[in-house]
């Protein structure tokens, strides 16, 4: 009884075989462009169910022996390693890969920082990831242009190649104070971040005294506040009066205010008056006395 | 360097003296770190070298999980971006047609290739093999053993290195 199960079995999985009619894989290219339509050859009689299997696309198809297995530009465009398992037909069984397509079609652009002071040498960096229609990474080598432009037009840029996808490049923050232009471009797709570029701190403080109008009381105002590179000091940059005087020292904190700094202090005799921002030193006056 | 993580005895390698495979029996993965000192253009920090390759690590076994069992919702804890809509894709084109797949036995090569200098994003690359084992309604169809070149991105979040980019690329890159 059991002979004839064994006989019956092994006729049965003999009959499968010839069925499907060949031992060697089945010949799919080694490396299809994402997109691309292909059609792979079998050989043999009946039918068989395909597999197609990774992390990116499943595929089941009924394929009939001996016509082509067609896939159109729809069908596998995921970038990635496939396995190829034939139903019944382990011989047959194969792998290849779907590759991005070379040609860019979007840029994933990281600009950093989105705000930084003006003259940072190298402080302003940009990383490009390139993808293909598809959102696959493009591993082939692409040039990526990188262009850095300021408030008044003057722009520098760079060039970088991807390697495994990426480029990146570091700039540097103009002179000019406002917002600047960062675009990545790869191919015909362009990516733009605004970078807004702040003066630095302030330069060479100086004011001048005088008397108030009021009697014992002085004004204090402040030239415009700019930096080392000439743009206007933010408002609101808080500016510290200070006199010091016999006895005693009294402090005044000033925003600026359309760029200047003004206030009024007690008049006191042999008094000297300094001015700061931050840890930017001014000018100093002596007042003597007398209005 | 071991890195204590859900990844049992998967091993962090540094010193090329020491970079061989080291292998831990059959169910479990077995890594090989490439030194990280030439990284760039951001130094990698230690933390960030043991806390990259761990949750990398974790990420495919997440990825190992959710296929096999046709749940997209546990990609959730290491994948995200492009890479998590890609695979649930796939998940979804698995419970469609009734097919489970398995990605197991794994080793890995890994290679640190790009860390941004804001460090926002790290890249690697892995010389993976594994075995891709399939069911269609619970019938076995087949395994296959796979030798792949990876490339994937991660980002950090609040608690971890999420993968953004997951890609097999070009073989003939094997290193």
């Amino acid at each position: 009884m059991n002979e004839r199960i064994a006989y019956f079995l092994g006729f049965m999985a003999l009959s499968v075989s010839l069925a499907l009619g060949q031992t060697s894989p089945l010949r799919f290219p080694e490396k299809v462009e994402a997109g691309t339509a292909f059609s792979v050859p079998t050989t043999g009689s009946g039918t068989a169910t395909v597999y197609i299997v990774g992390p990116g696309d499943v595929v089941r198809r009924k394929v009939q022996l001996g016509e082509s297995l067609t896939f159109g530009p729809d069908d596998l465009h995921n970038a990635g390693h496939y396995v190829v398992f034939v139903e019944g037909s382990s011989t047959q069984n194969t792998q290849f890969e779907v590759a991005a397509s070379h040609q860019p079609a979007t840029l994933s652009f990281l600009a950093k920082p989105s705000r930084l002071s003006v003259n940072r040498p190298e402080g302003i960096s940009g990383v490009a990831y390139v993808f293909d229609a598809f959102r696959n990474l493009v591993l082939q080598p692409a040039s990526v242009s990188f262009e850095l432009s300021d408030s008044t037009g003057k722009a520098q840029s760079r060039s970088a190649t991807t390697r495994d996808g990426v480029a990146w490049v570091k700039m540097n923050s103009a002179a000019k104070a406002g917002p600047a232009q960062f675009q990545a471009a790869a191919g015909n797709v362009r990516e733009k971040r605004v970078i807004q570029q702040v003066p630095g701190d302030p330069c060479a403080i100086r004011m001048t005294v005088r008397g108030a109008g009021k009697k014992e009381r002085i004004a204090l105002e402040t030239e415009p506040v700019r930096d080392c590179n000439g743009n206007p000091v933010p408002d609101g940059t808080i500016v510290t009066f200070t006199q010091t005087y016999r006895g005693g020292q009294s402090t005044v904190d000033v925003p600026l205010k359309r760029g200047v700094a003004r206030t009024e202090m007690p008049a006191r005799n042999d008094a000297v008056i300094s001015v700061a921002a931050g840890v930017v030193m001014g000018n100093e006056v002596h007042w003597s006395g007398g209005l | 360097m071991r890195i204590r993580s859900g990844i049992p005895k998967a091993l962090m390698v540094s010193s090329p003296l020491l970079a061989a495979f080291l292998l831990f029996g059959d169910a479990k993965p077995s890594v090989r770190v490439a030194p990280m000192d030439s990284v760039g253009p951001r130094p990698v920090e230690t933390q960030t070298q043991a806390s990259v390759v761990r949750d990398y690590l974790k990420a495919w076994e997440t990825l190992d999980g959710a296929m096999s069992q046709n749940r997209a919702d546990l990609l959730d804890g290491y994948f995200v971006g492009i890479a998590k809509e890609k695979l649930t894709d796939t998940i979804h084109e698995q419970q469609q047609l009734g097919i489970e797949t398995n990605y197991r036995g794994q080793s890995h090569d890994l290679h640190v290739v790009f860390y941004s200098p804001e460090g926002l994003s790290i890249q690697l690359t892995d010389n993976i093999e594994y075995d891709v084992d399939v069911r269609d309604h619970g019938k076995a169809v087949g395994t296959q053993h796979v030798r792949a070149r990876y490339v994937a991105v991660l980002t950090p979040t609040e608690s971890k290195w999420k993968v953004r980019v997951f890609q097999s690329g070009d073989r003939t890159n094997w290193q």
